[in-house]
C-alpha cells in the first residue's frame, strides 16, 4: 500500500535501529512522545523493542480522550439527559465513562447519541431534523478544534439555528508547560506531536527549547518515522543543541496551516483556566466560543453547570502523565482498571500509555517474566 | 449457578464479538443453562450424544441489509452453514425463522427471501421448516432471520480444540476484514468508498469438505472467524488450550483496500468480521500440503500459513512484527470504534 508500507520498510527499520543503538553514548535518554498517536504507534509495532536500553520512553498528555475530565463527560451526558436533543460525538469519545456512566449506556437507554466521523456530519444531522436541537460534542487538541470552527462558520453562513457546539477543545502548548515546569520534570527530550503540528506548526514549540533548554523533533506516526526522530533527539541531546527540529515534513510547514489556524482564531478564544484529567487546572490551556459565534455555543443555549467530578482513587495518571511512573507501575492496571473498563485516564481511549501498554505489552510480559517465550 | 455477569444492562458492545460478547456468554448464558443440564461451555454447534448429528443457530440483523457482494438473505444462509462446517459437519436442512417489523416493504422481504433460496439451493440445502412474526413499526429493524441449521459429521473430520498442540501450524484461508470493513463503508456515514471492497460472504463447506476428506485428524480444529475478528477467535482458542498462540503479522493476508480503510479509521483488521474466512489448526506435518490444497480452490486463493501453537503458562495471542519485534494481539473490546486523530 503506497505512503504506508514505504515507511514500514523491515530494513530501513533495522537500519534506523542499528543506527541509533550506535549513536548512543554511556548516558541515559528520557525521551517523552507528547501524543497519543505516537504512544500506540510504539506499543503497535513494537518500537521500544528496537531500542537500546537506555532510551526510555515516556508517554506524554496528548492523548484528547484520556485528558477529558470525568465532569465534561457528566456534563454533556447531564445535557442529553434533561433536553431533548440529538447528541453527536466522535466515535471513541462513545466509551469514556463518565464519573456515573459512558455515553453508551445513557444510549443503551434511549438517549439519541450518535457517532459521526466529523463535526460536518453533526451539522448535516441538524439540516436533515430542523425541528431537533443537534449538538456536536467537540473534544481535541488543535488537531480537530479547525473542523469545528470551520464547521460553527458553515453553520452560521447557512442560518441553521438547531445546531450547536459543546465545546472542550483544548491546546497542546500549556500542558506540556505544566509538565516542565513541574519540579520532577526530568525529561531530556520531545517527539513533537505530528497532527496537531501540521495546523500550529513549530513555532509554539519554542519555548522548550528557549526557556527549557530541551531539543523537540515533531514526527510522523510510521516506525521509520518515530525511529528517525528518536536518532536525531539522541544526537541532539549528545550535541547538547535544544533545537526544534521537523522530521514530518512531508505533512508539517514551519508556519503551520494559515487558514485552519485563521478558522480557529475567528471562532474561538482562550479559556482563562480549564481542567485536565490527570493533571489539574491549566491556565489558557482550552478554547471557548466567542460571542460572535455564541449562538452555537451548547453550554449557554442548554445552560450547562459546570460539574467536577473528584478523580477514582488509586490510580496513578497524573503521575504517569508527567513521567514520573510507568503505566506498568500502577497497582490498578490489568486488575481493576482495563480497557473494557478503564478506572483512570489513560486506559480510557486506545491512544492512552496504559491501553496501549495493556493491549499490546502487558500479557507478553507477564509471559516473559514466568520464563516463557 | 454461578453467574457473575455484573453489567447492570445489555449495550451494543454485548453484541459485537469481543470480550464483552463472552462476558455475556460466560457469565450470564451458559451459567443458567448448564444449571439445568447443557453443557457447560455452549459452542456455536454441538454434536447431538451419540450421534453423527450437529445442530447449530444464528440470528441476523445487518444494516444495510444490501450491501457490495452480499445480502441479509445470504449471511443468514451462509453464516449457519459455516457454524457446522467448522464443526465438520455436511450441512443437511435448514429452519428458518423471520420476524418482520411492520411497514417493511414487501419487495425488501421478497429480495431476501430469494436469496435465501439461492444461497440454499447452491449449498445443496433445503429450507424445511420455519416460522414468521411480525412485530410493530420501531419494535424491529426491517427483517430479523433466525436459521437454525442440521448437518453430519464428516466421517473423517475429528475437529476439537482438545486436539491441538504445541507446534500446530495456524492457517488462514484468505484476507481479513472484507466484510466488516465492505458493511462499515455501505453504511455511508464516510465520505469514502472503494470498488475494491466487497464482503466475502460464502458458504465454506466446499473447502471444509477438501480439506477434510484429504487430511482427515491433520485438521485439528476449525473456526469462522466472524464478529470480534480473527483476534477475537485465536484468543478463544488460546484460553481453551492454555497456550500462546505466535502469528506472523507479513504473513497475514489483508487486501490493500482494507487496509487503506482500517489506516484511515484506526481500525485492526484483526478485529474486523469475516463471513466467508475459516481458520484452522493443523498438524505441522501436514501443513504445507494443506496450504497448497486450499490455495487451489476457489474460497481460498489467498491463504497463509500465519503462525503456530506454542507452550506457554498464560494463554495470549503475540503478533510478531515484520521486523521481529512484538505485540499482543488482544480481544476485541466493545464495538470497534474510529479514532479520533
Amino acid at each position: 500500500m503506497r505512503f504506508v508500507d514505504e515507511y514500514r520498510s523491515p530494513d530501513l527499520i533495522l537500519e534506523l535501529s542499528s543506527q541509533i543503538k550506535r549513536a548512543v553514548k554511556d548516558r541515559s535518554y528520557r525521551l517523552m512522545e507528547i501524543c497519543g498517536g505516537h504512544t500506540h504507534s510504539i506499543y503497535r509495532f513494537g518500537i521500544h523493542e528496537l531500542l537500546p536500553e537506555n532510551i526510555e520512553l515516556i508517554h506524554g498528555p496528548g492523548c484528547p480522550v484520556c485528558v477529558l475530565p470525568l465532569g465534561k463527560v457528566d456534563e454533556a451526558l447531564d445535557l442529553v439527559q434533561t433536553n431533548d436533543v440529538i447528541f453527536t460525538a466522535f466515535g471513541d469519545v462513545m466509551r469514556v465513562p463518565g464519573s456515573k456512566q459512558s455515553p453508551f449506556e445513557v444510549k443503551a437507554r434511549g438517549a439519541d447519541i450518535r457517532m459521526v466521523y466529523s463535526p460536518t456530519d453533526a451539522l448535516k444531522i441538524a439540516i436533515d431534523n430542523p425541528d431537533k436541537e443537534v449538538v456536536f460534542f467537540a473534544i481535541g487538541f488543535e488537531t480537530t478544534a479547525p473542523s469545528t470552527a470551520l464547521t460553527i462558520k458553515h453553520a452560521s453562513a447557512l442560518g441553521v439555528s438547531n445546531f450547536s457546539v459543546f465545546c472542550n477543545h483544548v491546546t497542546v502548548g500549556p500542558p506540556l508547560r505544566s509538565i516542565m515546569e513541574n519540579e520532577c520534570f526530568d525529561i531530556d527530550g520531545f517527539i513533537g506531536p505530528g497532527h496537531v503540528s501540521t495546523v500550529i506548526g513549530l513555532g509554539p514549540y519554542d519555548f522548550v527549547a528557549d526557556e527549557f533548554s530541551r531539543p523537540i523533533v515533531v514526527s510522523g506516526f510510521e516506525p521509520t518515522d518515530i525511529l528517525e526522530s528518536i536518532l536525531w533527539l539522541v544526537r541532539l541531546i549528545d550535541d547538547g543543541k535544544a533545537l526544534v527540529e521537523n522530521q514530518y515534513v512531508r505533512a508539517v510547514r514551519q508556519e503551520g496551516n494559515l487558514a485552519a489556524l485563521a478558522a480557529m482564531e475567528e471562532v474561538f478564544e482562550e479559556r482563562p483556566s480549564f481542567e485536565w484529567r490527570g493533571l489539574g487546572y491549566i491556565d489558557s490551556s482550552a478554547l471557548k466560543i466567542r460571542d460572535a459565534y455564541s449562538s452555537y455555543d451548547a453550554e449557554l443555549r442548554f445552560n450547562v453547570k459546570s460539574i467536577s467530578s473528584p478523580e477514582p482513587e488509586g490510580a496513578i495518571c497524573g503521575e504517569v502523565l508527567i513521567g514520573m511512573k510507568k503505566p506498568e507501575d500502577c497497582p490498578l492496571l490489568g486488575a481493576a482498571c482495563t480497557p473494557e473498563y478503564p478506572v483512570g485516564a489513560l486506559m480510557v481511549s486506545s491512544e492512552g500509555a496504559c491501553s496501549a501498554y495493556y493491549t499490546y505489552v502487558h500479557r507478553l510480559s507477564a509471559n516473559s517474566r514466568t520464563g516463557a517465550n | 449457578m454461578d453467574t457473575w455477569f455484573s453489567d447492570k444492562e445489555i449495550l451494543m458492545a454485548h453484541g459485537a464479538g469481543g470480550k464483552a460478547s463472552r462476558k455475556l456468554m460466560d457469565g450470564l448464558i451458559s451459567p443458567i443453562l448448564s444449571s439445568h443440564g447443557s453443557p457447560p461451555t455452549l459452542e456455536d454447534s454441538f454434536n447431538i450424544t451419540n450421534s453423527e448429528i450437529f445442530i447449530t443457530t444464528d440470528s441476523f440483523v445487518v444494516n444495510p441489509s444490501v450491501f457490495p457482494g452480499g445480502t441479509l438473505g445470504e449471511l443468514a444462509v451462509n453464516g449457519t452453514l459455516n457454524d457446522l462446517s467448522v464443526s465438520g459437519a455436511r450441512p443437511e436442512v435448514l429452519t428458518l425463522a423471520l420476524i418482520i417489523e411492520a411497514g417493511t416493504e414487501s419487495k425488501e422481504l421478497q429480495l431476501q427471501l430469494e436469496k435465501i433460496a439461492s444461497a440454499s439451493e447452491s449449498a445443496g440445502v433445503r429450507v424445511v421448516a420455519g416460522d414468521t412474526k411480525v412485530v410493530e413499526h420501531g419494535s424491529g429493524d426491517g427483517v430479523f432471520v433466525t436459521t437454525t441449521g442440521i448437518g453430519t459429521r464428516h466421517p473423517k473430520a475429528l475437529l476439537s480444540s482438545h486436539r491441538v498442540r504445541p507446534g500446530d501450524k495456524v492457517l488462514v484461508s484468505g484476507t481479513l476484514g472484507d466484510h466488516g470493513v465492505t458493511i462499515l463503508m455501505a453504511r455511508g456515514d464516510l465520505d469514502f468508498s472503494s470498488e475494491y471492497l466487497s464482503s466475502d460472504t460464502a458458504n465454506l463447506w466446499p473447502l471444509v469438505d477438501v480439506l477434510v476428506s484429504e487430511f482427515g485428524d491433520g485438521v485439528r480444529w476449525m473456526r469462522d472467524p466472524t464478529r470480534g475478528g480473527l483476534a477475537s477467535t485465536l484468543n478463544e482458542l488460546a484460553f481453551d488450550v492454555k497456550a500462546e498462540i505466535g502469528i506472523d503479522e507479513a504473513a497475514v493476508p489483508v487486501s490493500d483496500a482494507v487496509r487503506g480503510a482500517c489506516e484511515i479509521l484506526g481500525l485492526d483488521p484483526f478485529h474486523i468480521a469475516n463471513e466467508g474466512k475459516l481458520v484452522a489448526v493443523l498438524d505441522p506435518k501436514i501443513a504445507q500440503d494443506a496450504l497448497s490444497l486450499v490455495r487451489e480452490h476457489r474460497l481460498g486463493e489467498r491463504a497463509a500459513l500465519i503462525g503456530e501453537i506454542k507452550e506457554s503458562p498464560l494463554p495470549v495471542v503475540v503478533c510478531r512484527t515484520q521486523f521481529g519485534a512484538h505485540r499482543t494481539l488482544d480481544m476485541l473490546t466493545g464495538d470497534p470504534l474510529p479514532r479520533i486523530c
